[in-house]
């Protein structure tokens, strides 16, 4: 018989180990906070992408695409860090948002005083690598992979004075070792899946993990640089997500919604117009149905 | 197959629009509709088939994998609760390994009379690379997982990720189905030939509305896909009162249903619904009352056109 009839993974559940089996509706009804049918999780990642280097096996969304020095894309992602962030930090700051920083560890060399900066909020910290050409992905060598965790959670915490504890690959692609370095190195969660909208046991050979799934399909690079979608469209796409769930979560139990903000992208200044206007309707106009938690937070209230 | 022996597959007459038996379906009803979800199993490690790559990215390929197995553990029941509510039962199209792998979506779609029609074992499985006695045990391992699981044979086929040999429809024919989804040309059944002469045909199961490629292939902001949707059934219904024609929706419990896009094919599935000579139905259903009425019909008029 041809290896491609071949099924050994056909029985019950996923064909794989990491996780179990369950449709969302079968579980456990959550309440949130003050009894809100929806967690807000704004994610901001940092990232930094090098000039030079040697192009990893899948190419972060956002990778420098033309022939060394690649000046146009390197500027516009180093625009991020230096204009954008700022940009958005003061939108969220006036409204008293909370999020995460997934931060790449480079930056603490690159931009430390915008790492400065982000130590004064309370904003949780999430690795993100050691910048966007350490991909883990494909057959990334597990002593190099190990290498980017530990010396960027390091970094990290050096910079915050507190543990990091939630780990968001970019691209959210893995390795197959992944989940077991993340664990290895004291990671708690990861966001690297896509399969839930809330809170899962991840199963790895160093012990169990959360997956707190971020979303692809709302991401900001996603939806307005590889779809085209425009600014208002994707505004408009986050709150009939945001009114759907906020329906759902009132009558079936919390729901959450993750948002993933590039500052190199939304923070520019035809752009973040769209972002406060989104932001604002999410956090004032609908604070009656929405919790905007961090992920830790979301993921501690998940389990309560 | 080298390429002398590849040849055009005759599967169907030349029968233009404009000179056809009229259709009339049931209740006078000038459009046939129906909603096709896709519920489908891809694995995370499938073996490399020689002629297409199963993923894009190196494994585990975790975004094309984990968003597939989001709309099985999230997806499904969001839209399953809103053709609920607009009176609509599901056509699937089934990797015939979710039976084993997610009985509880089978369940849950059972109770609704669902139809199940074959989309293979899994979609990371192809017909490319298999021979002729490879394909005829896939599609009969389908149809009798399928049937083990349902208590009915399946009608209908679309190949696993539309992938086809050249003796699919062939096969599936001989496998007792009846119609088939895999080809586009078409906005009214039509009468295939298969070797055996057996009565099959095919049902428009449009590619052009497939949520998959309005947004993957297309990348449709969600609002223009509910538009285009909108826009086929009013020219649909529109020619359905010269004769009855065919619209179907296929969906994807991954993309469909994300919170983001439902709102926008609810609007479209509240808008279709609310005309009144609309034939709400599935795929078997359609093809067996075609059978039954115009097959004969159809065939008489084409054979007279050749003559």
């Amino acid at each position: 018989m041809s290896e491609l009839l071949n099924y050994p993974k056909r029985t019950y559940g996923m064909d794989h180990d990491r996780y179990d089996w369950s449709m969302m509706q079968d579980r456990t009804p959550l309440t949130w906070p003050g009894n809100k049918p929806l967690a807000l999780w704004i994610n901001v990642s940092l990232q930094h992408f090098p000039l030079s280097g040697e192009k990893p096996q899948v190419a972060p969304p956002g990778a420098l695409t033309m022939p060394y020095p690649d000046l146009r894309h390197y500027t516009l992602r180093d625009y991020g860090n230096r204009v954008g962030a700022y940009r958005l930090l003061k939108v969220l700051g006036a409204l008293d948002a909370k999020a995460s920083l997934a931060v790449s560890g480079a930056l603490t060399e690159r931009h430390p005083k915008l790492l400065e900066y982000l130590t004064k909020t309370d904003y949780e910290w999430l690795g993100h690598s050691w910048d966007m050409l350490c991909m883990q992905a494909g057959d990334v060598d597990p002593n190099t992979e190990r290498n980017w965790i530990q010396k960027t959670k390091e970094a990290l915490e050096q910079h915050t004075g507190k543990p990091v504890k939630g780990w968001l690959s970019p691209g959210r692609i893995q390795t197959q070792n992944t989940p077991e370095l993340l664990a290895a190195a004291g990671f708690e969660f990861h966001c690297d899946w896509v399969n839930d909208e809330l809170p899962y046991t991840f199963k790895t050979q160093n012990g169990d993990m959360t997956c707190l799934p971020s979303s692809l399909e709302l991401d900001d690079v996603f939806l307005l640089t590889q779809n085209l979608h425009s600014e208002d469209s994707y505004v408009e796409q986050v709150l009939d997500a945001a009114n759907l769930l906020i329906e759902e979560g009132k009558q079936q139990g919390g729901r959450v919604l993750a948002l993933n903000l590039h500052p190199w992208l939304i923070g520019q200044p035809h752009r973040i117009g769209a972002i406060k206007r989104m932001l604002t309707t999410l956090l004032v106009d609908y604070q009656t149905d929405i919790w905007n938690a961090s992920p830790s937070e979301i993921i501690v209230a998940s389990s309560a | 197959m080298s390429s002398a022996q590849k040849r055009d597959l005759d599967l169907y007459d030349n029968s233009p629009y404009i000179d056809r038996p009229r259709i009339i379906w049931p209740n006078g009803a000038k459009i046939a509709f129906w909603v096709a979800p896709n519920i489908e199993f891809y694995e995370l490690n499938p073996p490399n088939n020689p002629y297409r790559k199963p993923w894009p990215h190196p494994y585990p390929a975790i975004p094309g994998y984990s968003i597939r197995d989001y709309g099985n553990r999230v997806g499904h029941n969001r839209q399953m609760a809103l053709l609920d509510k607009y009176g609509i039962r599901g056509s699937i199209s089934l990797s015939a390994a979710l039976c084993d792998h997610h009985p509880e979506i089978i369940e849950l779609c059972k109770e609704r009379d669902w139809e199940f029609f074959s989309h293979g074992i899994y979609n990371t499985r192809y017909t490319y690379g298999l021979t002729e006695s490879d394909e005829r045990e896939m599609i009969e391992d389908a149809m009798h997982t399928i049937e083990k699981a349902v208590g009915k044979r399946p009608a209908g086929y679309l190949a696993p990720a539309l992938s086809h040999s050249d003796h699919t429809i062939d096969l599936f024919a001989e496998a007792g189905g009846i119609y088939t989804c895999d080809l586009f040309h078409d906005d009214q059944p039509t009468p295939v030939h298969t070797r055996s002469g057996k009565r099959f045909v095919s049902i428009p199961y449009s590619l052009e509305l497939n949520d998959t490629i309005a947004y993957v292939v297309q990348k449709m902001e969600p609002r223009r896909y509910g538009q285009t949707i909108m826009r086929a059934f009013d020219q649909l219904y529109r020619e359905g009162e010269d004769s009855g024609t065919v619209m179907c929706i296929p969906t994807h419990n991954y993309q469909v249903s994300c919170p983001h896009r439902l709102k926008a094919f609810e609007e479209a599935l509240e808008y279709i619904t609310g005309h009144s000579d609309v034939w709400v139905t599935t795929g078997r259903e359609i093809a067996d009352y075609y059978l039954e009425h115009y097959y004969d019909e159809s065939m008489a008029a084409i054979t007279e056109a050749r003559a």
